[in-house]
């Protein structure tokens, strides 16, 4: 452990049971730091659940999940979130009411230090008005800013997700599904955002689409039924014969 | 790349958007300091200090419910504390002569208001919805029957009363004409109703909005939702006690009333009839609830049966409140097809008001029956005189309700017709704008 630098995301025996279903059978997830990292599994594979584990969502009926070595198993999410990881939703979840803009501020006020000031006008803040307009324009919607996200399309309301997602400046980004639903195109459009705002963080992502996977990620694991079965660069997961035979030759049949 | 990324915020307010929005602000100051001149009567003066104090009240209420989506049923506790902290400071102050004035004592309702938010708020702010609206009834409960045991400070059914004329003068004013209470609560709630706009337009009353469209996601930006919700509580708590501090100041009395059932649940209706989707909806709702108690109570006995009934037909009808209904005409005035919708309106009227007149003759006559069958039955309400016992009136209610009934369904049906079209054109006259 000493001099080397710890992992961004390091889960070790973790279980997670729903009643007497046992959802995640024993997780041991290594996400090295500024890696781009996929998590791969047929449906119900538990890989929402995963992601709801390390961000604080649900907690873990056992074992440890340490964010850049400090454990964070048992931690609230908006705690979890101001130690540096944030994530999307796999069903898009932003504030319906509100605009775009107030959509993406929201998510750059306490990364800023605005905490939970209410003797400061917020339209006097040139940092959280900066840092939103960038991101508002990463995101390539400019046009939209005063629409309330409500009333986005879908591909919006998903590029909206992966705004409020990185929007804190986080350093370690998880993202459900984020092109689950979108055309070619869209997806297409998708992956270079994604790929131009992690640059220089960590990423976990889950994601179907396997030209997404192996055109994104730097390692690849594999869940089925709640077990990480392979884990290794996208070379060795495209030629494991186990993952072959869970996972990939389903889909290649 | 800083060019584009100050071109993706929103411009910064041009000259004449701040001067708008001060002229406002300046405008309505000089209202309140003009309105007695024009109606100077005492009783229009205790109406316009009762709708002063109703607006603190109500907006107040909406920091949780518009704002940060809290139902509750008990907001009256913080008013009602509020309130006797005030009789009693009042009291308090008389006696040691100390040398605080009038003017100040809302401070202290506010204080009482706080106090007891920050108190109780954590707990039952712990979640928002059923949860929150279930502990808001329940204290609400606790603390109007504790008024009634813990009586040598809440002073039982007759409640405790004082003399507000006998504390420090300022100016020469002693504060027992009606006038300078009218002045004293105007200044008041200009000042509450400027703080808790500014508070809408900080980091904390964004993120109470967050929390209201999604306290979920609000966790996951950073933010404890918990905290949010507690911190609206004592916002709301302090504001709702300055309210029940002029409120005590005005009736130079408090008692259990004002931290009962009905002072909650009527704050509930001033909200949402004004809007709780607007800031300035409360302050309409607060007006028009004010003006129609007064108004209501004078013409029938059964005033709080209408009242039911009206708030009924907005949550069904107007779920925006009065002022959600007024703002939803801003595209057809903006796109100039205002005009295509107001004859149908018209047509509508009139039906809708027959029907409405059925139900007050039907309302008053069973009414009539119910409470005091042996006397004449020749009766007035809204100042008509009509025969209760007649079938004629009977037959009348009928005939008004179901017919007016039948023909108001298909004249609002057009009347929607008529909205779709002039919205449609709005919007494409806006594009070509
Ligand atoms: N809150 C819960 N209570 C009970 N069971 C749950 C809960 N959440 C998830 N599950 C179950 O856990 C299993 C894993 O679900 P999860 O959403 O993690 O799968 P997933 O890998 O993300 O699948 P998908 O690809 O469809 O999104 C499923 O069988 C699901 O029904
Ligand atoms: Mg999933």
């Amino acid at each position: 452990m000493s001099g080397k630098e710890p992992n961004a995301i390091e889960l070790r025996d973790v279980e997670k049971s729903f009643g007497i279903t046992k959802v995640i059978q024993t997780i041991n997830l290594k996400v090295a730091q500024g890696e781009r990292h996929a998590l791969i599994g047929p449906n119900g594979a538990g890989k929402s659940t995963t992601f709801n584990l390390i961000s604080g969502y649900m907690k873990p009926t056992s074992g440890s999940i340490q964010l850049r070595g400090e454990e964070i198993a048992g931690l609230r999410p908006f705690q979890i979130n101001r130690r540096g990881l944030s994530r999307s939703f796999q069903v898009t979840n932003v504030f319906g009411n509100m605009t775009v803009w107030e959509n993406l501020r929201c998510a750059v006020l306490w990364a800023t230090g605005q905490r939970y000031a209410f003797w400061k006008n917020i339209d006097k803040l040139p940092e959280v008005r900066e840092r939103t307009a960038r991101i508002l324009e990463d995101i390539h919607l400019v046009g939209r800013r005063d629409v309330p996200a409500g009333l986005l399309t879908y591909a919006e309301q998903r590029a909206l997700e992966i705004g409020i997602t990185i929007a804190g400046g986080a350093n370690v980004i998880l993202l459900d599904e984020p092109t689950a639903g979108m055309s070619h195109a869209e997806t297409e459009r998708a992956v270079s955002l994604i790929r131009r705002l992690t640059e220089g963080r960590t990423l976990l992502i889950v994601e179907h689409d396997m030209s997404v996977v192996f055109g994104l990620a730097d390692r690849i694991s594999v869940l089925v039924y709640g077990q990480v079965i392979a884990s290794g660069t996208p070379e060795e997961i495209r030629g494991n014969p186990k993952v072959k035979e869970a996972y990939l030759g389903e889909e290649a049949a | 790349m800083r060019d584009i990324t100050v071109s993706a915020a929103p411009p910064p307010p041009a000259l004449a958007d701040k001067l708008k929005f001060y002229g406002i602000w300046v405008g309505v100051a000089l209202i309140l300091l003009l309105l007695p001149k024009i109606l100077s009567s005492g009783g229009s003066l205790t109406t316009f200090s009762l709708i002063g104090i109703s607006i603190i009240f109500a907006l107040s209420y909406n920091i949780l419910l518009g704002q940060t989506g809290m139902l509750s049923f008990g907001h009256a506790v913080y008013y009602g504390l509020g309130g006797f902290l005030a009789i009693h400071a009042i009291n308090f102050i008389v006696g040691h002569k100390f040398p605080i004035p009038l003017p100040l004592v809302p401070m202290i309702g506010g204080a009482t208001g706080l106090f007891f938010a920050a108190l109780i708020g954590w707990v039952s702010t712990q979640r928002s919805g059923t949860a929150f609206a279930m502990i808001s009834l329940g204290l609400a409960e606790l603390v109007a029957s504790s008024a009634l045991i813990l009586r040598s400070f809440f002073g039982g059914e007759a409640g405790v009363s004082a003399n507000r004329t006998k504390l420090l003068k300022v100016f020469d004013w002693n504060f027992g004409p009606q006038i300078q209470i009218y002045y004293l609560v105007a200044a008041w709630t200009l000042v509450a109703v400027i703080a808790m706009y500014a508070l809408t337009r900080t980091p904390l009353g964004r993120m109470c909005n967050a929390v209201r469209d999604n306290p979920e996601r609000v966790q996951f930006v950073g933010y404890d939702p918990h905290v949010i919700r507690y911190l609206a509580f004592c916002f709301a708590g302090f504001f709702a006690g300055i309210a029940g501090a002029l409120a005590a100041i005005n009736f130079e009395i408090a008692n259990s009333a004002y931290l009962g059932a009905v002072q909650s649940g009527t704050v509930l209706f001033a909200a949402y009839i004004g809007g709780i989707g607007f800031f300035i909806g409360p302050i309409v709702g607060a007006i028009f609830v004010t003006f129609l108690s007064l108004g209501l109570s004078d013409v029938t006995p059964v005033w709080q049966l209408y009242f039911g009934l009206f708030f009924i037909a907005v949550v069904m009808f107007a779920p925006g409140g009065i002022t959600g209904l007024l703002m939803m005409h801003r595209p057809l005035l903006k796109g100039g097809t205002m005009l295509r919708v107001l004859p149908s309106y018209a047509v509508a009227l009139l039906p809708t008001l027959a029907m409405v007149i059925g139900l007050m003759l039907a309302i008053e006559s069973t009414v009539h029956y119910t409470v005091n069958p042996s006397e004449n039955p020749h009766i007035r309400a809204f100042g008509i005189p009509f025969n209760a016992a007649s079938p004629l009136t009977w037959a009348a209610a009928l005939a008004l309700i179901v017919v007016g009934f039948a023909l108001a369904r298909l004249s609002w049906r057009r009347v929607g017709h008529a909205w779709d079209e002039a919205l449609t054109t709005a919007r494409q006259n806006g594009v070509a704008a």
